[in-house]
């Protein structure tokens, strides 16, 4: 546990070394000696979202107890940024048929329609997708799917379809979006990245 | 240009004002000029263009106008609207000036005011700036001068962005959002104002050109008080100090020591590179609000609490005026 002992110090020197403190533990005692000190210091957990409780132990000595659950530590500091893109790394998706999940095939090509437009709307978005063996009808078949590629195309989305079942389901001659690929490239973009098999 | 060399060409022209109307023009040197229009609305006019910062076209427009904008965020009003000012090559891909300008679009877009053209010219170097117009009540109007005795200076923005962008230009470091400074010139200086009205906020200005020191200095320019900054507390992007020191500081640093270092007295012993950082010239710097100090550990809780770097850097106190460093 830190300990702060902020007696004798002005406001609002006890709330600006407790939200120091609060970026590098998790738990923090800090000490004042007067109410209005312990109260912006109570005001500040709260506001932080952290668990405060307040100790009255004589007129001039008020003990604060923070625990801070974490989520302040580093938070606000410069290398949030840095520590929040790391966490979300784009996914590689592997769209491997043209139905998702199994059971009546006529639910399993609306679900991976669906699923597909959804994927515009999360957050980090997909870093590639990756159309295989049946899965290549969707890309290249599938009018009502073609704006949601576009756009995925538009939006930074690399769309990659399996050049090998192209051939398989003779449709090489109608691909319009996203790039023809080879084994060797899903391979490797499977190995680069976090993968998602659907 | 610096402000002894500007100042010596302004004093040779008449500029037209209406003292009636003219609430700040340009003898305050604040960072725009407001105009009384209405009992309730006075208009405010502000300028600003450079070339760029970062090398991505989108990020450096982001920039430029979260820049520009800031001057009216200091003012206490809200920007409405906002025109381009352009200088572009003729050998460079119209592409990378339509990023530009999408970036400077999204960002008055995220202030909430409309961007309706503006003004190109060809020019050797990129240049990318704009003029902003924005509404404030009269009696919410805050200048660069108005401090009172015991006021907290609170700053919402570290110091360092001048370093930053030498070490960006210099190759030594990456200009994506991840490095913090340019993280920090991306963000709009909207979110303290939201608290203005609950406390007493006596001055606003923001730190940009003239680096920490000069900006201070404007502050207690008209009072008679002394803005005493407590130097532990200055706080600085990650990775500024170890660029500082290796020779990084860009030469308007240097040319605001001159021009500043006069007005400075100091206590303690001297940390040379904080105290060359103070006067970096800030590229969409932060504000510094001059804040009554019975209500500073409240308005400090709701910054602290949008997740703003605020620091409590100085304190206006009784003496001669100009900046004080006590270095601890």
């Amino acid at each position: 546990m830190k300990e702060i002992d902020a007696r004798g110090l002005a406001c609002p020197k006890p709330v600006v070394l407790t939200k120091k403190a609060m970026t590098e533990n998790d738990e923090i005692l800090t000490i004042v000696d007067n109410k209005t000190a312990s109260e912006n210091v109570a005001k500040l957990a709260r506001k932080l979202k952290a668990e405060v409780s307040v100790v009255e132990e004589a007129a001039d000595y008020f003990k604060i107890l923070i625990k801070n659950n974490g989520q302040n530590k580093l938070e606000n500091s410069t290398n949030k940024s840095a520590t929040a893109k790391s966490t979300e790394k784009a996914k590689v998706y592997l769209i491997a048929s043209d139905k998702l999940g199994e059971g009546e095939p006529e639910l399993g090509e609306i679900l991976i329609k669906g699923f597909l437009s959804t994927l515009l709307d999360i957050k980090p978005l997909p870093q590639k997708i990756i159309f295989l063996n049946s899965g290549v009808k969707l890309a290249v078949l599938e009018a009502d799917l073609k704006k949601v590629l576009e756009d995925l195309e538009t939006a930074g989305v690399e769309i990659l379809i399996c050049g090998t079942c192209l051939d398989y389901y003779g449709l090489s001659d109608q691909v319009e979006i996203g790039e023809v690929s080879n084994m060797y490239e899903i391979v490797d973009s499977i190995n680069s990245g976090d993968y998602i098999r659907v | 240009m610096g402000p002894k060399a500007l100042a010596q060409v302004l004093r040779r022209v008449d500029f037209p004002a209406d003292p009636e109307k003219l609430l700040i023009g340009l003898d305050k040197a604040d960072d725009a000029a407001v105009y009384s229009l209405t009992e309730e609305i006075a208009l405010i006019q502000t300028l600003d263009f450079f070339t760029p910062v970062v090398d991505d076209p989108y990020l450096f427009g982001q920039i430029a106008a979260a820049n520009a904008l800031s001057d009216v965020y200091a003012m206490g009003g809200q920007p409405i609207l906002a025109m381009n000012i352009v200088g572009f090559p003729s050998c460079l891909e119209a592409e990378i000036l339509a990023q530009i300008l999408q970036g400077g679009a999204d960002k008055v877009a995220e202030a909430g005011a409309s961007l309706c053209g503006g003004h190109t010219v060809v020019d050797e170097e990129p240049k990318y700036g704009l003029s902003v117009t924005g509404t404030v009540h009269p009696d919410k109007l805050l200048s660069n001068s108005g401090i009172k005795e015991g006021d907290l200076i609170l700053l919402t923005k570290p110091l360092g962005t001048g370093v930053m962008v030498s070490a960006i230009k210099g190759g030594f470091t990456e200009s994506d959002e991840n490095n913090p400074a340019v993280k920090s010139m991306l963000t709009l200086n909207n979110i303290a104002l939201k608290y203005f009205d609950q406390y007493q906020i006596n001055a606003c200005t923001d730190v940009t050109g003239f680096g920490l020191i000069g900006h201070l200095l404007e502050m207690s320019e008209n009072s008679s008080l002394q803005l005493k900054i407590d130097a532990s507390e200055i706080p600085i992007f990650a990775g500024v100090r170890d660029f500082a020191e290796s020779g990084l500081l860009p030469a308007g640093a240097y040319k605001n020591r001159d021009n500043y270092q006069e007005f400075v007295s100091e206590t303690g012993k001297r940390d040379q590179t904080l105290y060359d950082l103070m006067y970096d010239p800030q590229t969409s710097g932060g504000l510094l609000i001059s804040v009554a100090e019975a209500d500073a550990a409240e308005l400090l809780i709701d910054l602290y609490a949008e997740g703003l770097d605020v620091t409590v850097i100085a304190k206006a106190v009784k003496g001669e005026k100009g900046v004080k460093i006590e270095w601890k």
